[in-house]
């Protein structure tokens, strides 16, 4: 366990350099130049040789190997520059509207645990009747919708028609989230119901399944104490899987919405051409996504009692 | 011990059915120009924001164009530039599949970490990102969802690769002296090819789904270009007093993406049916 642990996290390493060096690329080379993104947001005319000047000071005149390294430098110690629109520092920025991305994603995951794994089960319990059907079919409805259309009917039915919820903003309390979870948690929950059921079938037509039933044993007892918790690891780790995925996916439910997380801020950041929020936005979301997507694989590692109790073969 | 029924396979019939109506579509996205009683650009500001009826069956905008002339066009670019993104990655991804599994060595090694870097980024994050960068455009929210969206046909392609490449028969034919692309053309591609058209078919309807809905932030298609998700993303602010503007290209998504996925899981039924469900 150690001994993969250790070399889940060597293997983080080399991925953690390519996002850097791949998104620093992405902004540094196909990017207008950053001098004259500035000026037009400023709104002030300089002269070329104020510019060139304002270059120097930015570095902008060294190789880009060498810009590369300071700015990875400056990366590491939490600095990534100002905002070409607000002059404050982006990742303090980025910091502070963090907790609010973190807790639509955390109750967009729980409403989608309570409703994926209960229809999965069911669905796969009630294999090929009409209850399977319709779940089937309200899943596949659910996947074929895209997020910023259900947004929207949403809005149109629960804000603007029967006037219950606010239509955007942070700022309603729990009144607030309700609409962009559900948003999230409809494609997500159309997801996993049909992963749900794969699992569980799968685990249905085992062996030790036929062997439990032959014994008489209730079929209630089997699938509650035997294939769901052998399901569980599965889905559990799915679910885990999806919320990186979900972190980044919500940039366009927030700002439909308002919820000023880092979503919203990249979308606005996008208007501006703001690009060292954009830089921030992406470094650090594939950060966290690839840190979410090492943990759930090491934690589904220890959880495994074949792989924890078993021989280190990693 | 529960009985089990023998259900009647359908397949065929479905598939016919969905691929008569993807045809549908097909042809209604490309002939769309000729079909339109309205020109779709033409603004009439006397006739703005009219709800559904005779004379305009899905309404107008708020510069008085027909929203059904509009839909209808604007399936062009919507479908069209999806259909062309998933031609491109499973192109480029397969390619660089079959060199990496069938070579192996420093390049696979190379690509494959590449690939690693690329499914890091949460998928919209890194496409929001470069066609940001890009500066908008529909040919750039192509390109840009094409950035991160041929590692998985890459993947794909490359473990099915290594899974045959060592089979008896491909020996043989080695051994009777083809070549490296005679093998790869006459037995290793007829023998990947259904995996990845099943992969292909089944992610044009996400790529609808992205491609309109980069649109909608304002990075794919620019107004006043007819297209899905920038046409929503324009009637957002008339949503209360005319909620057509919006369900016109919202429910065109949502009926094309259907069909195009049950179209796809049909397709899948029929050409792996090891993975077939239910």
């Amino acid at each position: 366990m150690k001994n993969y642990i250790a070399k889940r996290l060597l293997q983080l390493l080399p991925i953690l350099l390519g996002i850097t060096l791949l998104s620093f690329l992405l902004m540094n080379t196909g990017a207008a130049d950053a001098v004259d993104v500035m000026e037009s947001n400023t709104g002030s005319v300089m002269t070329e040789d104020e510019k060139n000047i304002l270059r120097e000071e930015l570095g902008l005149h060294r190789p880009l190997y060498q810009q590369y390294i300071v700015w990875l430098g400056n990366l590491l110690r939490g600095d990534m520059g100002e905002s070409f629109v607000s002059g404050q520092p982006v990742f303090d920025t980025f910091l502070s509207k963090l907790p609010a991305t973190i807790y639509l994603t955390i109750t967009s995951i729980l409403l989608t645990v309570f409703l994926s794994v209960p229809l999965g089960i069911l669905s796969a319990v009630k294999q090929n009747k009409i209850t399977d059907y319709l779940i089937r079919c309200l899943s596949f409805i659910g996947n074929s919708l895209p997020n910023f259309f259900v947004s929207l009917l949403l809005i149109y039915f629960f804000s603007l028609k029967l006037n219950l919820l606010p239509v955007m903003g942070n700022t309603a309390g729990w009144k607030s989230v309700i609409l962009p979870t559900l948003t999230l948690a409809l494609s997500m929950t159309s997801k996993y119901t049909r992963q749900v059921r794969a699992t569980v079938l799968e685990e249905l037509n085992k062996d030790y399944v036929l062997g439990a039933r032959a014994r008489g044993i209730e079929e209630k007892k089997i699938l509650y104490f035997s294939v769901l918790r052998a399901s569980m690891l599965t889905i559990v780790t799915l679910l885990a899987l999806s919320i990186g995925s979900l972190l980044g996916g919500t940039a366009i439910v927030e700002s439909i919405f308002m919820w000023d997380g880092v979503g919203k801020m990249a979308v606005d950041a996008i208007t501006m051409r703001d690009y060292p929020v954009i830089q921030v936005y992406v470094i650090w979301m594939a950060i966290i996504y690839v840190c979410v997507n090492l943990f759930t694989d090491i934690f589904y590692h220890y959880l495994d009692p074949r792989i924890r109790l078993g021989k280190e073969e990693f | 011990m529960r009985e089990k029924k023998i259900v009647k396979d359908y397949t065929k019939q479905k598939m016919l059915v969905f691929g008569v109506l993807v045809g549908m579509v097909i042809l209604i996205a490309l002939f769309a120009p000729y079909l339109t009683s309205y020109d779709p650009y033409e603004q009439d500001l006397g006739n703005a924001l009219l709800p559904p009826g005779k004379e305009h069956l899905l309404g107008t905008d708020r510069y008085g164009r027909d929203m059904l002339s509009r839909v209808m066009v604007g399936a062009q670019s919507t479908i069209f530039s999806a259909l062309l993104l998933v031609v491109v990655i499973t192109v480029m991804g397969s390619m660089i599949g079959i060199i990496c599994g069938y070579h192996g060595g420093k390049l696979d090694v190379f690509l494959m970490r590449l690939s690693d870097i690329f499914l890091a980024f949460p998928g919209m994050v890194f496409a929001i990102a470069v066609a940001s960068v890009m500066s908008g455009g529909i040919f750039n929210a192509v390109v840009a969802l094409a950035c991160i969206s041929w590692p998985k046909y890459a993947r794909i392609t490359r473990s099915q690769v290594m899974a045959i490449k060592n089979m008896p028969y491909i020996e043989a034919a080695k051994l009777s002296g083809s070549g490296t692309l005679k093998i790869i053309r006459k037995h290793i591609l007829p023998n990947i090819a259904g995996a990845i058209v099943v992969t292909a078919v089944l992610d044009i309807g996400t790529m609808i789904m992205e491609i309109a809905g980069l649109s909608f932030l304002g990075l794919g298609a620019t107004p006043p270009t007819a297209e899905w998700g920038s046409m929503m993303s324009n009637g957002r602010s008339m949503l209360q007093t005319s909620p057509w503007v919006i369900l016109a290209p919202g429910t065109a998504i949502f009926l094309t993406v259907m069909i195009f996925n049950l179209a796809g899981d049909t397709m899948r039924d029929i050409l792996d049916p090891r993975q077939r469900k239910g």
